[in-house]
């Protein structure tokens, strides 16, 4: 059977975390009232001018830095002319043949190596408004308040060979948005949307083959299924003698399946001209050079960092700057006691975990750093087993108290008083004559009986080391 | 430069107008001769003449990133055709 390869490029287009419009000084605030968020500018009345946002710009800049793109020296504005009832003005205002910036990458993890995803382009842009299809059969609701909300554009090159990778590096784009802080990443609040364009083509075929777009994916999970679907879908026609047509085709989640959009089919003719009511753009070194001072540590840099400074293996630091919330975390975590492995581990199993299952987030959990780090050293002073530690923690997690008050309520204490163990070590030994008598015979392997039944009634307090060597010399004696 | 009829109804098509036959007939001649006119500007030799992009001399206009006002909801809808309480109302777009 002929062996195919999948081209994929993707489309994602992320809204800018400013507090006003692009064009006016419209709130962007998400949530409000329908139609409460509008003016003149972004309702397209006649005879207004827009003003371009400069943070909007920051922000864009930010994103080209941060890919390492080339931010053009020139840009400008253009119109894409298209009718539809949440787009008010009969065109968006967009870039097309100037964008503010062309090339760089997003580097991402395939199979244990790593692979560069080429960017075609980064471009600035005006949101829609929103429509809603309420159930009605003849009419739809609009909403415009999100009609002029900065958006940036990235535009990936055709480098992407499957679905995961697909997610992968939307994941990665959309971290290194979050870290910047300059969009949420929210993708069912669509303030991160992506489009893909998929072909496929017979492996060792230099020639793309006719592409698809596909729409409304508004999850990683449904990213990841459309994009399965639509190759499967293809390869299948094609290995049926068929042709793919270039269209726009929508993902339906419930279905689990991508539908041909024919309305839009003959919309694509956008004829773009240059924005005549918007000054060009000059990106000036000077500017680029105070964004950059302004840029935070990104992902890549903060992951080689934290192997570098806290000698924590490269997989741990992977999971620990997920987030710039976690990875604050767990910095602040170190800072109280510079234990950061022990710290890592903590978080990325017990910590994680809890919070998962409870659907909160790092910034939510009323463990705070302090706390856990105090635990960690109370753990390797011996003031507490590690198994009592599992305790401590679970009720830090529910109550987020201090780990010491736990301990005090509760009685928790390690005992590593020698007196103490040997009292519950006899007490063992002279329960279970039998398993004595059969250590002694040679079984060694009993101790870790001995041991278990020794915490079982110190109620998981003895300190473990200590039982273990008392044990030892009481048995043989 | 010649406009063909073809096209002249495509992009009416696109301006969402409504043309009927002799409109078609009078607007792809009155196109024409529009660009067979603007097409004399190509006998002027423009080598060395930078491209304009924007008739003004001047770039970066830029606002701060401050919050403004927006107009009454009353007033947003207060224009349209149909409405209901608190959204434009249009005929069902088919997705």
């Amino acid at each position: 059977m002929l062996q195919y390869e999948v081209v994929i490029g993707l489309e994602v287009h992320a809204q800018l975390l400013t507090k006003s419009k692009i064009f006016c000084g419209c709130s962007t605030k998400f949530g409000s009232p329908p139609n409460t968020q509008t003016c003149p500018v972004c309702l397209g009345l006649p005879g207004v001018l827009p003003v371009l946002n400069r943070e909007a710009v920051n922000f864009a800049i930010m994103m080209a830095l941060a890919t390492r793109s080339k931010i053009e020296p020139y840009c400008r504005f253009a119109r894409k002319n298209y009718f539809y009832p949440d787009l008010p003005k009969g065109y968006q205002i967009s870039q097309y043949e100037l964008p503010l910036s062309t090339g760089g990458y997003i580097e991402i993890d395939v199979n244990g190596g790593i692979k560069k995803i080429g960017l075609t382009r980064i471009h600035m842009e005006e949101d829609a408004g929103k429509s809603i299809h309420d159930g009605s059969a003849d009419t739809t609701l609009v909403d415009l308040n999100r009609a002029g909300v900065p958006l940036i554009e990235i535009v990936s090159e055709p480098e992407i060979r499957s679905p995961e990778d697909s997610v992968t590096y939307l994941k990665k784009l959309r971290e290194t948005l979050r870290y910047l802080e300059i969009c949420d990443g929210n993708m069912e609040e669509g303030s991160f949307r992506c489009d893909a364009n998929i072909s496929i083509r017979p492996v060792g075929e230099k020639e793309l083959g006719t592409k698809t777009e596909v729409k409304n994916m508004n999850s990683f999970r449904f990213v990841q299924k459309a994009l399965e679907y639509e190759i499967n879908r293809q390869i299948e026609v094609v290995s049926g003698g068929g042709r793919i047509i270039q269209e726009t085709r929508l993902w339906d989640s419930d279905r689990g399946v991508t539908v041909s959009m024919r309305s839009k089919e003959e919309a694509h003719d956008y004829r773009y001209f240059p924005e005549p009511d918007l000054v060009p753009l000059e990106v000036s070194t000077e500017w680029q050079e105070e964004v950059k001072k302004k840029l935070p540590e990104l992902p890549d840099e903060k992951r080689e960092r934290f192997v570098q400074e806290y000698e924590i293996p490269e997989y741990d630091a992977q999971v620990l700057t997920a987030s710039k919330a976690l990875a604050n975390y767990f910095e602040e975590s170190v800072r109280d006691y510079r234990s950061p492995k022990s710290i890592s581990n903590w978080i990325m199993g017990d910590l994680l975990r809890e919070l998962k299952l409870s659907g909160t987030d790092i910034d939510d959990s009323l463990i705070r750093p302090p706390h856990l780090s105090k635990m960690i050293k109370m753990i390797d002073e011996d003031v507490i087993s590690g198994k009592i530690a599992k305790t401590v923690f679970e009720e830090m997690y529910r109550t987020g108290k201090d780990p010491e008050a736990i301990v005090q309520e509760k009685g928790l204490v390690q005992v590593t008083d020698e007196g103490e163990i040997e009292k519950y070590v006899s007490q063992v030994i002279a329960e279970n004559p039998g398993e004595a008598e059969a250590y002694r015979g040679g079984k060694d392997k009993l101790i870790g009986f001995f041991v278990g039944q020794v915490m079982k009634l110190s109620g998981g307090k003895a300190n473990p080391a200590k039982v273990n060597e008392i044990l030892k010399s009481m048995l043989r004696g | 430069m010649k406009i063909t009829r073809k096209e002249v109804e495509h992009v009416a098509k696109l301006a969402r107008l409504a043309l009927r036959d002799e409109e078609i007939e009078t607007l792809t001649n009155q196109l024409g001769n529009i660009l067979t006119y603007v097409e004399k500007l190509n006998e002027l030799d423009t080598t060395n003449i930078e491209p304009t992009s924007h008739v003004l001399p001047i770039k970066n206009v830029l606002r701060e990133d401050e919050e403004r006002k927006s107009i009454e909801r009353e007033k947003a809808l207060g224009n349209a055709p149909d409405r209901t309480e608190e959204f434009f109302r249009v005929p069902k777009v088919i997705e």
